[in-house]
């Protein structure tokens, strides 16, 4: 990052920065994140709207304290596939790597057949398999019904 | 690889050669199946039947096939009173019912039912219809239909006529014609037309796929007509089902125009759809296609339950 970046969202000690999120996403991510069930000394930094050299604008979610689970990374590949991921220990990159979508997603998503035995069983997951990534194809493992948005069907914390 | 311990819960599952496999099997069980010859093939082994909702063919058809291969059936055929009326989940009546059978067969009303079962069950499932989704055994009878009667499942025009939106037989249908290389004419209501993802599935696999409007121009170069039943509870609008409906009724006039090898077949029961006319013609295969699905599920059954001969002369379980 550029110092004239910095200033917008400052720099943090212990956490991650999800940064290359495609530009209005980061409210989505945020959610992904359940933000209401961190802890007060958790800061939430989000820039929305930012320039980028590689993408032209993004979005960047910087959160104290928290390493991501992999569930949430795959669910934030899901949404943006763009994004990078940095864990920071004591202000510094300790790791960087881009989110990848595994071949299937558990738990993930809900299925948008209403009569789907996963929407009808308390007991069963939700599981589809990525048909294709670009344009991404996802498809329910138990009804085979494909999903279209998959912003309306991420499944809440 | 071999059928034996498989689940089939979706056409999908089975490779072109798998098909051909069964089909050819299936042949070999008509004399059987017409009762000609008896068969202890399946002798001492136990099919659950477990149908979630109303079923006639589909049910007794998997109960023929295993009697008259030597084995024996339970069924769950009213689940109002069995344990699932007490609030069973569906995992759990599965479990039980795979500890007792040696292989299980499932209709439920909710897609992806099956699925769900073949993953609790330790036995081997085959999904008899889920819902509006999957039902590959009626598949692979209507293959087993085509390939009697022409001899091949490659190189012929298949015209899919009626509800290609919600039927679920006319989408197995079509994919499976897929490895087959035949082409396909789809002709609905344009309420009722074939989803785009399935569509879309068939272009990228390389069959050829068009829509015709009009079913006299369609049947001049066809060698199947599938016709499907539209079904009343899919409109909200009664006067526009009975307006729909009436528009995809088979007028037996047109079997005038048609190729000398034509034939007409439909998965059952229709309604309307194929007047009482058409059933003394030659055309009609929609009785042998019924006929057919006692030898495919004996075909399905004796491939993913049979037991090899063992060395005394008795088959090993």
């Amino acid at each position: 990052m550029n110092g004239a970046r910095e200033l917008k969202i400052s720099s943090i000690r212990n956490g991650t920065v999800i940064d290359h999120i495609g530009n209005g996403l980061a409210l989505e991510v945020l959610r992904i994140l359940d933000i209401g069930s961190l802890s007060k000394d958790s800061t939430v930094s989000v820039a929305i709207h930012v320039r980028s050299q590689r993408m032209g604008w993004k979005d960047i979610v910087k959160v104290e304290n928290m390493e991501l689970s992999p569930q949430k990374v795959n669910a934030i590949a899901l949404i943006s596939p763009t994004a990078t991921i940095s864990i920071i220990r004591d202000y510094r990159v300790r790791e960087k790597r881009a989110v990848d979508l595994p071949d299937r997603l558990i738990g993930l998503l809900r299925c948008p057949n209403p009569n789907c035995i996963s929407n009808c069983e308390e007991s069963v997951e939700s599981e589809f398999e990525v048909v294709r990534r670009r344009p991404l194809v996802l498809r329910c493992a138990y009804c085979e019904r494909e999903l279209e948005d998959v912003l309306f069907h991420l499944a809440r914390p | 690889m071999s059928l034996r311990g498989r689940d089939l819960i979706s056409i999908r599952d089975l490779s072109r050669e798998e098909i051909l496999e069964i089909l050819i099997a299936a042949r070999r069980w008509i004399p059987v199946a017409e009762g000609r010859r008896a068969s202890e093939a399946l002798q001492g082994r136990l099919l659950a039947l477990a149908f979630f909702e109303p079923s006639t063919r589909t049910r007794l058809s998997f109960e023929t096939a295993m009697q008259r291969l030597g084995g024996r059936v339970i069924t769950i055929a009213d689940p109002t009173s069995s344990s699932v009326a007490k609030g069973e989940s569906l995992a759990d009546t599965v479990r039980m019912l795979s500890s007792y059978g040696d292989a299980l067969v499932i209709r439920h009303p909710n897609e992806g039912a099956s699925r769900l079962a073949a993953r609790v069950s330790d036995k081997p499932v085959i999904n008899a219809g889920d819902g509006a989704g999957q039902h590959p055994t009626q598949t692979l009878l209507d293959l087993a239909t085509i390939d009697e009667h022409f001899g091949t499942l490659s190189g012929l025009r298949v015209i899919l006529m009626g509800d290609l939106r919600y039927g679920r037989t006319v989408h197995s249908l079509a994919r499976a014609l897929c490895l087959f290389g035949s082409e396909l004419v789809l002709h609905s209501p344009p309420s009722l037309r074939m989803p785009d993802e399935v569509v879309r599935e068939l272009g990228e696999a390389g069959v050829r796929v068009r829509e015709e409007p009009d079913l006299r121009r369609a049947l001049k170069d066809a060698d199947v007509l599938y016709v499907t039943r539209i079904q009343k509870e899919r409109f909200g609008d009664l006067a526009e089902y009975a307006r729909i409906s009436g528009s995809y009724r088979f007028d037996p006039a047109l079997l005038s125009e048609v190729k000398e090898r034509f034939i007409v077949m439909h998965p059952l029961p229709r309604v309307a759809e194929i007047p009482p006319e058409v059933d003394s013609s030659p055309h009609a295969a929609y009785f042998r296609q019924a006929f057919l699905a006692v030898p495919v599920r004996m075909a399905l059954l004796s491939l993913i339950l049979g037991g090899r001969l063992s060395k005394k002369g008795g088959r090993s379980l």
